[in-house]
């Protein structure tokens, strides 16, 4: 029987450390992990093991060189200035033990994701250990090393032949997949995101829509620092539903990053738990409108790990499985749990107060040019819809 | 920079005696703006732009269009002499080139003969290049006094955190002439420990700068 859907996890995601220091940090998975089990949403049922990716399947978007360097880097046998060249070594992304096998279980785990909903046995998948939108072909870059979301859309064309459409919610551009999939008019991608005026990476402009083949299939929406809730959810809605109506996917794949909150330390959108609500129920219905359901989500991005993260990423599966979001108060006992652990203080309740929330003083003029970003982005989508009238 | 690093060396060109409707067909093939006029010796001896085609192409509006203006020579129409360049000059001179003479594109000549050429879009291209914003990077503006050395004082706190900067660009600060500002764009998606050591040396940043509460 087909189960609605199916949480992809092991506790081994939390092998993937740089270090002590470093803001991105798997132990998210387990707080979300309990955050709902301790609300009654998760039970041992929905739980698949991930399996670990083969270097085949992670050579379908890595160079074969940078994989062997990322192995040797796992047992300590990189020369420093070797690394370089592959970003490996540096601030974002430094060496760790097992590095190789850490990434591969993350890959493998998007890949578990994918079989699970293409082989029918879920309509929905959950890997929050994935969603490493930044890596490249042959460079790690942004806290990535393999780009799970990239190879999972590979593998998804060359073993199903289906059409994807990627949804990228991260704060900072999806650049690694938009990139991968640049020419190719069977993989559509869209991400919104915060300008990269200052943010990395830079990129992800309005102009950027795809080359030869793939012209007219890159969609961005790159929206202006301190952007809120409703700019926020209004660009990604109507976004969202005209790429999928134009596009017409198979699949579709989801980047839930969870960086556009205005407690993220690393990125100066100002969204609010509002947006983590919308981001999942609107995915889930463009996936049953589209796809038969067929929707794999994956994590990302999110470093305010204790006050948002778990709330925002927990929601996904609430809706993926139960349909719905929860509101009112967090289970006392994840609170009391943590809060030993937690340098801040952790929220009571799914919601984020009024009070809390930022006052932005630009902020009729941030939404009027948030506006105009989703007019120009959504150009190609009026001229085919057009066509085929 | 030298032209010869940012100049196109595979040139659309036509002899004098072509015609004008060869000319056209070049210009829409290629989707270029400008085609060199060049004689058997690979002299450059005019420039013909898509505007000067199209002034001697007949109107769309007439009602007899007169085909035989595409049969008349390329030279008849041809601008002369035309300005050229070397491909040892520098980028930052044929800017001012471009600015200056308000023209969109250069032929590059060497012992007289047509070797590359340069036009106002490869010129941007470059521009683009040394603002960094082709690499992967976050943005950092720093106001500092205009004094020497103070871009190893700011950049020794880059290298102390082992962050590699894609490019540097200095801004004269319009306020107070005694100031500048540095635009770093550094190689790294966590730009806090960078931010906060900057901070903590007494300078003040323009970007990120004014967030409103809670984010600082």
């Amino acid at each position: 029987m087909t189960k609605d859907a199916a949480f992809i996890y092991t506790d081994a995601y939390l092998s993937y450390r740089f270090n002590d220091k470093h803001p991105f940090n798997q132990q998210r998975v387990i707080l979300t992990k309990e955050l709902l089990e301790l609300s009654d949403r998760l039970s041992e049922s929905d739980i698949i093991v991930p399996r670990r990716a083969t270097d085949e399947e992670i050579a379908l978007i890595h160079d074969p060189i940078y994989i062997d360097a990322v192995k040797k880097a796992s047992i300590g046998k990189l020369e420093e200035n070797d690394g370089y060249e592959y970003g490996l070594g540096t601030e974002d992304t430094p060496i760790f033990k097992n590095m190789h096998d850490a990434s591969s279980l993350l890959v493998g785990g998007t890949l578990t994701a994918v079989e699970t909903v293409l082989n029918g046995k879920a309509n929905h998948a959950l890997n929050l250990g994935g969603g490493l939108h930044h890596g490249f072909k042959r460079k790690a870059s942004g806290f990535c090393i393999y780009n799970d979301g990239a190879i999972a859309i590979a593998y998804i064309r060359k073993k199903y032949n289906l059409r994807v459409l990627y949804v990228d919610t991260d704060a900072h551009h999806g650049d690694g997949v938009q990139w991968a999939f640049y020419d190719d008019p069977n993989v559509c991608t869209l991400s919104i995101h915060e300008t990269g005026r200052y943010l990395f990476p830079g990129t992800g402009n309005v102009n950027e829509r795809g080359i030869k083949d793939g012209h007219g299939y890159s969609f961005n929406l790159p929206i202006d620092a301190f952007t809120q809730d409703e700019s926020f959810i209004e660009l990604y809605e109507s976004a969202f539903k005209k790429v999928a109506e134009y596009f017409k996917p198979d699949i579709i794949i989801t980047q839930n990053g969870a960086d556009a909150h205005f407690l993220d330390p690393l990125t100066h959108l100002c969204g609010s738990m509002k947006i983590y609500e919308s981001i999942p129920q609107i995915a889930h219905e463009i996936a049953h409108k589209h796809c038969n359901g067929r929707w794999v989500a994956l994590g990302g991005g999110g470093y305010d790990m204790w006050r948002v993260v778990p709330r925002a990423w927990a929601q996904i599966w609430n809706v993926m499985k139960h349909n719905n979001v929860l509101s009112g108060e967090l289970p006392i006992k994840w609170v009391n749990k943590w809060q030993g652990q937690s340098p801040v203080s952790l929220p009571k309740n799914w919601y984020d107060q009024k009070e809390s929330l930022p006052d932005i003083p630009r902020k009729a003029e941030i939404e009027e040019k948030n506006k105009k970003v989703l007019e120009n982005a959504m150009k190609y989508t009026q001229i085919k819809a057009f066509k085929s009238e | 920079m030298l032209v010869e690093e940012i100049m196109k060396t595979d040139v659309i060109r036509l002899s004098p005696d072509e015609t004008i409707g060869q000319a056209l067909h070049l210009l829409q093939e290629h989707r270029i703006r400008h085609i060199p006029i060049v004689d058997e010796e690979n002299h450059v001896i005019g420039i013909v732009s898509d505007r000067d085609v199209r002034d001697a192409s007949p109107s769309i509006l007439s009602e007899k269009s007169d085909r035989t203006a595409f049969e008349r020579k390329i030279s008849t129409i041809m601008s002369h002499p035309v300005l050229t360049v070397h491909p040892l000059d520098f980028v930052e001179e044929i800017a001012k080139v471009f600015y200056e003479r308000e023209i969109a594109c250069l032929p590059v000549i060497n012992n007289n003969k047509l070797v590359g050429i340069v036009t106002e879009k490869d010129m941007l291209y470059t521009f683009i290049q040394l603002t960094g914003t082709h690499v992967q990077s976050s943005l950092i503006e720093v106001k500092v006094p205009d004094i020497p050395g103070i871009i190893p004082e700011v950049t020794k706190t880059f290298a102390k955190r082992r962050v590699n900067i894609a490019s540097i660009l200095v801004y004269p600060y319009k306020k107070d002439a005694l100031y500048k500002i540095l635009v770093f764009r550094v190689q790294t998606m966590n730009p806090t420990p960078l931010i906060q050591d900057l901070r903590a040396a007494g300078y003040q940043l323009m970007w990120p700068n004014n967030i409103p509460e809670p984010k600082v």
